[in-house]
């Protein structure tokens, strides 16, 4: 299984499935952080781009994610000010040059990305910006990595890791699969080579019947991952119970602001109804995240759930198993 | 999400760090990696998240550079003018 949503572009893109044997079944798990991110958190952020004085900053691939009756896209068609970041960093200058507005910046990523919020909270500390705030959706992968071994639904006899949460986090944080699973792990990078190279460095463990983490993204990861990386990320968030869209509450999963800084706590400091959550009829997104169904199993892939008009979040972001398969395959995406 | 790009360091100003790859020029943090002019950083969300390391790199653009090299040395025509694709070894 393969978690992490470049993981599953990379593997569509290249067509790696169809140079792969019929013994070797690749599966794409949780991977993309939008795609987990909780309707809930979505309607918050409605809530507070409804909000006068209040400006949303946020990457785009959150835009056209439904909440329960509405998205962001939507929400901007109707007035209300939101606006796509590539950094975190621009959400802090934009707090800077507009000093009269509340600027939330939405904070949604794995490992990967929680660094460059935490920077960015630090800087906006720094200058004494009390208007920048962050609505923290942020999620931690071991824990769903536990969940999914745990009698879950699926049975994963290996893990692709992804490359560059790992760069952050290390190899070690995955020891675990091996001393309490047997499952072993290989941290892979994105070419279709490196792609290719795990998958072998896996079936080769198997094979000899070895059970280890290695890392095969030697370039950019290192055991003990970039401390100054998480030591930021530790600073200013706490493990905190998520929930994952679709799949459910997995414990410590997520990162919560911690109250020290409740100050840049955009759930805290602005305090706005968020309406009751409501689920998509027919969306079956919780079932291809964890891997148990494919893209093409859902009654609506291709039909009523197309990337010009997704219903739910596989296949409105870019890295959604949906939306991965519809891309490289059309709607006739079958064995995939 | 997880899109990083592998970017050479030029200059530092600060904690800004400048630098490219394919003619472009990106400005990132380098708060959080302790890398200098001259290092190859990952820069994912406007920030270096890590640290490449040359020489791995390098060695992975020789392997590239090798499978490229096989590949079209199996679609060039053969001593008995019949196409490529035999077995390599």
């Amino acid at each position: 299984m393969e978690v992490c949503g470049t993981h599953t572009v990379a593997i569509h893109r290249y067509g790696l499935r169809a140079m792969l044997p019929p013994n070797v079944e690749l599966i794409s798990g949780p991977g993309c952080p939008v795609c987990v991110t909780a309707v809930s958190y979505l309607d918050h952020a409605v809530a507070l781009a409804r909000e006068p004085g209040v400006v949303l900053a946020t990457f785009g691939d959150l835009m056209r994610v439904p909440g329960s009756t509405t998205s962001l896209e939507r929400e901007r068609a109707a007035g209300a000010d939101v606006r796509v970041v590539t950094s975190p960093i621009d959400a802090v200058e934009m707090a800077a040059r507009e000093r009269e507005w509340k600027v939330v910046f939405l904070g949604v990523g794995f490992e990967t990305t929680a660094p460059a919020v935490a920077l960015a909270m630090r800087l906006a500390d720094e200058r004494g910006l009390a208007n920048f705030l962050v609505l923290s959706g942020h999620k931690v992968m071991p824990p769903a990595l536990r969940a999914l071994v745990s009698g879950g639904p699926v049975q994963i006899d290996g893990f692709l890791m992804p490359g560059h949460v790992s760069a952050v986090i290390g190899s070690r944080p995955y020891e675990f699969l091996v001393e309490e699973f047997s499952i072993p792990s290989v941290v892979t990078g994105f070419e279709p080579t490196d792609v290719l190279q795990g998958i072998w460095m896996l079936m080769r463990q198997l094979n000899e019947g070895r059970c280890a983490v290695e890392i095969q993204y030697k370039r950019v990861v290192r055991p003990e991952g970039n401390p100054l990386a998480w030591a930021a990320v530790e600073e200013r968030f706490e493990p905190a119970d998520a929930v994952w869209r679709g799949i459910a509450l997995i414990p410590a999963s997520g990162l919560a602001i911690r109250p020290a800084f409740a100050g840049q706590d955009a759930a805290v400091q602005i305090p706005v109804e968020v309406e009751p959550t409501a689920e998509k009829q027919g969306c079956i997104c919780g079932q291809v995240l964890q891997g148990v169904k494919r893209p093409a199993d859902c009654p609506l892939f291709g039909t009523g759930c197309r990337p010009e008009h997704p219903v739910g979040a596989c296949m409105v972001s870019s890295e959604g198993s949906c939306a991965a398969a519809f891309k490289y395959s059309g709607a006739q995406a079958s064995s995939l | 999400m997880c899109l990083a790009v592998p970017m050479k360091i030029e200059s530092v100003d600060g904690a800004v760090g400048t630098g490219g790859y394919g003619g472009g020029e990106y400005r990132f943090r380098v708060d959080l990696v302790d890398a200098t002019v001259g290092d190859y950083v990952l820069v994912h969300a406007g920030i270096a998240i890590t640290k490449v390391d040359e020489a791995e790199a390098l060695e992975t653009i020789a392997l590239l550079k090798q499978i490229d090299d096989i590949n079209r040395s199996l679609s060039r025509p053969r001593d008995d003018g019949e196409p490529g694709g035999g077995d390599p070894a």
